[in-house]
């Protein structure tokens, strides 16, 4: 009776070797030089915005998720994606209220991870947006500042004025948009232009998302996707109006496409879980950032626009549901 | 016609009912648990947003011109009164029709969104087409809220939500949510 090849297991029989906490803790690893580059280039303040958004996000998980839920690693990565994107010289206790939210408002509620319809970190982005306007898009300068200064008051005290005034200016995209100013493409290819924290440096953050797509941790459709309607959407425009519309090169590496295209889009809990869906996720996002970007309020895009498809994944999922192997098509569609 | 189309899409989007300007929330929050529920829900508001739209032309038009001041109460009372007659009329006429929106009729009378559209398209000075046209841009809207509300709704049916979030609640954050994702389109095309 007790040999061992009548012995039945419960499915799944083919097992792999990664976790959740295994790619999860990969997703905060290739994360790293992202991190380090903006402290490389905005100074210590890039790190004090960036450590306090994962206080606040990891703090919130241990405080208020389920047992043990810190351990898998999900909510560094909300924190660290929080912190890349924002300005440098944000007081620090917005960015830890932005993890909070991001993490209670955008995780807990639903029931934690892997149920969650929005991208935690984009949502706390966009709360931050709409309660603090003018702090988010306060740009610090990049030129003649010594790296050691803080780019802004990061230690100011929550809902007081500024005691600081610090350089600021403007982004690419911004100085595109009001001042028909075009950036040149080196700059932004390796990250000398103002921005949020990881919204400099494309070419590094394109290598390290290119690392988590080799390992199959991120699924390459939806870069791939909303790289191709983004550049056909604003080659199309740019041949029309050259005066008017941007090149598609400066419109794939300004701003937060990079960033959200190769870690937010990607997250696998919120985006559409078939390969047809992904391709259109992706060309969804990559016609909404064009269309915020050059007709919106707005001088940037992505986060909405990633936003506004996240709503559309359950949706998306249905429309793509794949035919039940055995059923005729007919049925299928009954 | 492009002032027309825009006046559809703006409704439709970039100002949504719900939304944008948070109104028609009951429904929204109400009739949002199935998809199929909220598609009906959404038609029969395009219904009764296209009739509001002409009765509010023809008061306007023939009969607010001399008493103003009558305006608000002369909105509620007509229109509603003008969706039972209507319901009426279709219920004799078209059973299926009446079988699909019925319901959802009288529940829409005097909701705020219609009393919006009402005061939105005379303080805008629309005339009968673009009325027409702003009344089923905020329609869809307001369907487009309803359906991504429903679906989003029916995928989160079988998640471990927290007890405090159970229900309304989480309804509430969703709503939430999706109006700060629509913020992307505030101000779009307003420069162009």
């Amino acid at each position: 009776m007790s040999d061992a090849r009548y012995l039945v297991t419960a499915s799944p029989h083919l097992r792999s070797r990664d976790s959740t906490p295994t790619i999860m803790w990969s997703v905060v690893g290739s994360l790293m030089p992202v991190a380090a580059f903006a402290v490389y280039y905005f100074g210590p303040s890039a790190l004090l915005v960036i450590l306090a958004s994962v206080v606040g996000a990891v703090g919130t998980e241990a405080a208020w998720g389920k047992k043990g839920a810190v351990r898998d690693g999900s909510a560094a990565i909300t924190g660290i994606l929080l912190g890349l994107c924002l300005p440098a010289g944000l007081p620090l206790w917005m960015a830890v209220l932005g993890g909070a939210f991001s993490i209670g408002f955008g995780k807990i509620v639903f029931g934690g991870l892997g149920q969650n319809i929005f991208n935690p970190a984009l949502l706390g982005r966009a709360f931050l947006q709409a309660a603090f306007p003018v702090a988010l898009t306060t740009w610090p300068a990049v030129e003649n500042v010594p790296w050691w200064s803080l780019r802004g008051d990061n230690f100011a005290l929550p809902l007081m004025g500024s005691r600081v005034d610090a350089v600021t200016t403007a982004t690419p995209l911004g100085l595109m948009k009001f001042e028909q100013v075009t950036t040149p493409i080196r700059d932004l290819a390796f990250g000398t232009t103002a921005g949020s924290l990881g919204e400099t440096g494309a070419v590094l953050i394109l290598l390290c998302g290119g690392y988590l797509a080799l390992n199959n941790y991120l699924n390459w459709r939806i870069p791939a996707s909303i790289f191709l309607s983004v550049a056909a959407f604003t080659t199309v425009l740019h041949l029309i109006d050259g005066a008017r519309y941007p090149t598609p090169q400066f419109m794939l590496l300004s701003g937060g496409l990079m960033l959200g295209a190769m870690y937010m889009a990607t997250d696998m809990v919120t985006s559409p879980t078939t390969n047809r869906g992904s391709w259109i996720f992706g060309v969804g996002i990559g016609f909404l950032v064009v269309l915020i970007r050059l007709w919106g309020g707005l001088a940037e895009g992505v986060m909405y626009a990633i936003l506004i498809m996240n709503a559309l994944v359950p949706f998306i999922n249905r429309a793509t549901q794949p035919r039940v192997f055995g059923t005729t098509r007919a049925k299928a569609a009954a | 016609m492009g002032d027309l189309i825009w006046i559809l899409v703006s409704a439709a989007v970039v100002n949504n009912f719900t939304l944008a300007l948070f109104l028609g929330l009951c429904p929204f929050l109400g009739v949002s648990g199935k998809v199929e529920t909220a598609v009906r829900m959404g038609a029969a508001n395009i219904f009764v947003m296209v009739l509001t739209a002409l009765a509010v032309w023809v008061l306007n038009t023939f009969l607010l011109v001399s008493a103003p001041y009558l305006r608000i109460i002369a909105f509620i009372i007509v229109i509603a009164s003008l969706v039972q007659i209507v319901e009426m009329a279709i219920k004799k006429l078209s059973p299926a029709l009446f079988q699909a929106l019925g319901i959802y009729l009288p529940l829409i009378t005097t909701n705020c969104a219609i009393l919006g559209l009402a005061i939105f398209s005379t303080n805008r000075g629309y005339g009968l087409l673009e009325g027409l046209f702003f009344a089923v841009g905020g329609g869809l809207g307001l369907t487009l809220a309803l359906v991504l509300m429903a679906s989003i709704r029916e995928n989160l049916e079988l998640a471990d939500v927290p007890d405090f979030a159970k229900n309304m609640g989480l309804v509430l954050i969703l709503a939430g949510a999706l109006s700060l994702a629509f913020m992307g389109f505030a101000g779009m095309f307003s420069a162009a």
